[in-house]
C-alpha cells in the first residue's frame, strides 16, 4: 500500500489528484471541527451575504454558512459513494463469479440482466423510482447499486473466465477442492486490484450522479446539506447571488477532478502490462 | 456478418422487452399503491378504488402484464391522467428536441475534440500536449449540469448574450438556434474532453501502423497521410462510444433541459414525477429506454461490421 502510494505521488497528476481528494475527504471526515458554523442554523439577518472573514463563502437565503454546508455536504456525498460501490461491488462479485465459473445457461441469464438493468438511462431510472417511492438518499443509493452491479459483475465474469483455464484451478479442481474454496481462494485475490481501480474511478461519477439527483430534489431532504442541494438552492438564487452555485460546485469538480487523477494513477501502476516495466 | 445482425437484433429486442417486464414489475412490486401516489395523501378511498380501475390496477397481476404489452405492441402506452391525453402522443411531442439536442451537443464536441486529440497526438508530449490533456480530462469530470448552471449564470444572466430559458419560437430557426447554444456547449464539452482523449490514443495506435510507414515510404505528405489514412482509421472508435454513451446524452440532457427550462423528453419526466403522473413518467422513461438500447445496438453493428473480431463475442 505505501509502496503504491509512493508511486502515485512521484506522478504529478497522481500527487494532484491524492492532495484535491485528501482534501476534500479531510474536509468531510473533520467537518464538526473545521465547521465554523452549524449547518442547519438559520441566521435570516445574515442572509444571501458574499463571501467575507466570517463566511468564507457567503450564506445562503436562509443566512446558512456556506462553507460550513459544503464541508457537512461532503459527508454526504462520500457515505452514498462509498455505500453504494460498497454493496455494489459485493453483488458484482458475487454475481461475476458466478457467471463466470457457473454453467453455460447462468453465465447466459446473468449477462442478459446486466444487460437490461444496463439499458435503463441511470437518471431516468432513477427519476422513475423517486415517482414510486418517494425522494430520499436510500432510494438514490438503492437506484445506483442497481445500475452500478453490472459494471463490476462484467469485469468479475470476464477475470473468472481468464483465470479459470489456468492450470492450477485446473490442478484444484482435480485434488477435489470446493467451488467456494477455488473461488475465494483463488479466483477473488486475483481480480481484486483491478477491481479497487474500477471503484476508485467510479466515485467521482456516484458522486456526480447523487449530486444531480440531489439537485433535481430527487436526493437529501431539506435541511441536509448536500451539494447539490447547494445547487438547487443557488439555482433558484441564480438572479440574486452567484455565490451558492460557486460553493456548491466547487468541491463537487475538485473530488470528480482528484478522484479521476488518483484512479488514473493507481491504475498506470497496478496494471500489469505496466508494473512489468518498474 | 447477416447472422450478427440477426442475433445482436434480437438480442437488443429481447433486452427492451426485459427492461419493459422489469420496469412493469417495478411499479407493481414495490410497496404503494400507485393510484394512492397519483391522487395524493388526502385521497378518499372511492377515489383511489376508481383510479385503480382506470389505470386497469385492479385486475390480476398477469392479465395487466399481459394488456400492458399487448398495448405497447399496438404503440399505447396509456393514458395522462391529468391532460387525458394519450402518453406516446406527449413523448412523441417532446422526443424531437432531446434528440436535436443531444444530436448537436456530439456535433459541437466531434467539432471540438477530433482536431483536439489529432493535433495532441501529432503534437505528442509537448506543452499544447499537456494542456489538452488536462483541459480535457477536467470537461469530462465537471458534471454537465454543473458546466449548464455556470453557462447560465455567466452568459444568459450575468452577459445576457444568450436566453435563459426555453427553446425558441417554433417558426424562427434562428431562435431555436441562439437558444440552443448554452445548452449544447454544457452537455457538449465533457464529450470534447472524451473524444479529444479517444482520438489522440487512437491517432497514436494507428500512426504506428505499418500502412501508415509504408504511406510514409512512398514520399506522401504528412498532411495527406495524416488526413486521407490516419484520420479516417482513428475516428472509428468515437462511433461505438457515442452509441454506448446515449445513456449519458439521456441522463445530461435530462438535468440540462430543466437547468434551461427547454421542452423535451428529460424535463417532462422531470415535471410528471413533481406531478406524480407516473404513467407519464413510465411511458417517458421506456421511449428513453428503446432508444438507449437502439443506440447500443446500432453501435455493436457498426463496430462488427468495421472490425470482425467483435462478432466473435455475442
Amino acid at each position: 500500500m505505501i509502496a503504491v502510494l509512493r508511486r502515485v505521488i512521484k506522478e504529478p497528476t497522481g500527487l494532484f489528484g491524492l492532495v484535491l481528494v485528501a482534501l476534500i475527504v479531510g474536509g468531510a471526515l473533520f467537518a464538526e471541527i473545521l465547521a465554523p458554523y452549524d449547518p442547519v442554523a438559520l441566521n435570516i439577518p445574515d442572509r444571501l451575504q458574499s463571501p467575507s472573514q466570517s463566511h468564507l463563502l457567503g450564506t445562503d437565503q436562509l443566512g446558512r454558512d456556506l462553507f460550513s454546508r459544503v464541508l457537512y455536504g461532503g459527508q454526504v456525498a462520500l457515505g452514498v459513494a462509498l455505500t453504494a460501490i460498497g454493496v455494489a461491488l459485493a453483488g458484482g462479485i458475487v454475481l461475476g463469479m458466478l457467471a463466470g465459473f457457473g454453467p453455460s445457461w447462468l453465465d447466459k441469464a446473468i449477462l442478459l440482466f446486466f444487460d437490461t438493468t444496463r439499458s435503463f438511462p441511470t437518471v431516468m431510472f432513477a427519476l422513475a423510482t423517486v415517482a414510486l417511492v418517494g425522494p430520499s438518499l436510500q432510494t438514490v443509493i438503492a437506484v445506483i447499486i442497481v445500475t452500478t452491479i453490472p459494471t463490476y459483475g462484467r469485469v468479475v465474469r470476464t477475470q473468472t473466465l481468464s483465470i479459470k483455464s489456468n492450470e492450477f484451478i485446473k490442478a484444484e479442481q482435480v485434488m477435489g477442492a470446493k467451488t467456494t474454496r477455488i473461488l475465494g481462494m483463488h479466483i477473488l485475490p486475483n481480480i481484486v486490484g483491478p477491481l479497487m481501480i474500477l471503484a476508485s474511478m467510479d466515485i467521482p461519477t456516484v458522486i456526480a450522479l447523487e449530486a444531480g439527483l440531489s439537485f433535481l430534489g430527487m436526493g437529501v431532504k431539506p435541511p441536509t446539506p448536500s451539494w447539490g442541494s447547494i445547487l438547487n438552492d443557488g439555482f433558484g438564487l441564480i438572479r440574486v447571488t452567484p455565490w451558492p452555485i460557486i460553493a456548491g460546485s466547487i468541491p463537487l469538480i475538485l473530488i470528480t477532478l482528484g478522484f479521476t487523477y488518483l484512479g488514473e494513477s493507481l491504475r498506470d501502476f497496478i496494471d500489469p502490462k505496466l508494473r512489468k516495466s518498474f | 456478418m447477416l447472422l450478427y445482425i440477426v442475433k445482436r437484433t434480437a438480442l437488443g429486442v429481447i433486452i427492451v422487452l426485459l427492461a419493459v417486464a422489469l420496469l412493469f414489475c417495478m411499479i407493481h412490486l414495490i410497496p404503494g399503491d400507485p393510484a394512492r401516489i397519483l391522487l395524493g395523501p388526502r385521497a378518499t378511498p372511492e377515489l383511489i378504488a376508481a383510479m385503480s380501475a382506470r389505470l386497469g390496477l385492479d385486475l390480476p397481476f398477469p392479465v395487466q402484464i399481459a394488456r400492458f404489452f399487448a398495448n405497447l405492441l399496438r404503440g399505447d402506452l396509456g393514458m395522462d391522467v391529468i391532460t387525458n391525453r394519450p402518453v406516446v402522443e406527449i413523448v412523441i411531442s417532446q422526443l424531437p428536441y432531446t434528440l436535436w439536442l443531444i444530436f448537436f451537443s456530439i456535433f459541437f464536441a466531434g467539432l471540438i475534440g477530433i482536431p483536439l486529440g489529432c493535433y495532441s497526438a501529432l503534437h505528442r508530449n509537448t506543452l499544447f500536449d499537456r494542456i489538452s490533456g488536462f483541459v480535457s480530462v477536467s470537461f469530462i469530470t465537471t458534471p454537465s449540469f454543473v458546466v449548464a448552471l455556470y453557462a447560465l449564470l455567466i452568459f444568459a444572466v450575468a452577459l445576457k448574450w444568450f436566453p435563459a430559458v426555453g427553446a425558441g419560437d417554433k417558426g424562427d430557426l434562428l431562435d431555436q438556434a441562439v437558444h440552443l447554444v448554452l445548452p449544447v456547449v454544457s452537455i457538449g464539452l465533457a464529450w470534447v474532453g472524451y473524444l479529444a482523449r479517444l482520438v489522440r490514443a487512437s491517432m497514436l495506435e494507428v500512426m504506428e501502423e505499418s500502412h501508415i510507414r509504408t504511406a510514409r515510404a512512398f514520399g506522401l505528405t504528412e498532411r495527406r497521410i495524416i488526413y486521407h489514412y490516419a484520420l479516417k482509421l482513428a475516428i472509428l472508435p468515437t462511433v461505438s462510444v457515442i452509441g454506448v454513451g446515449m445513456g449519458f446524452l439521456l441522463s445530461s440532457a435530462l438535468l440540462t433541459e430543466i437547468v434551461f427550462a427547454r421542452p423535451g423528453i428529460g424535463k417532462l419526466i422531470y415535471d410528471s414525477v413533481i406531478t406524480r403522473n407516473y404513467p407519464v413518467v413510465m411511458g417517458s422513461v421506456l421511449v428513453s429506454t428503446i432508444l438507449f438500447v437502439f443506440s447500443t445496438t446500432v453501435s455493436d453493428l457498426i463496430n462488427a461490421w468495421l472490425d470482425p473480431r467483435t462478432r466473435a463475442t455475442l
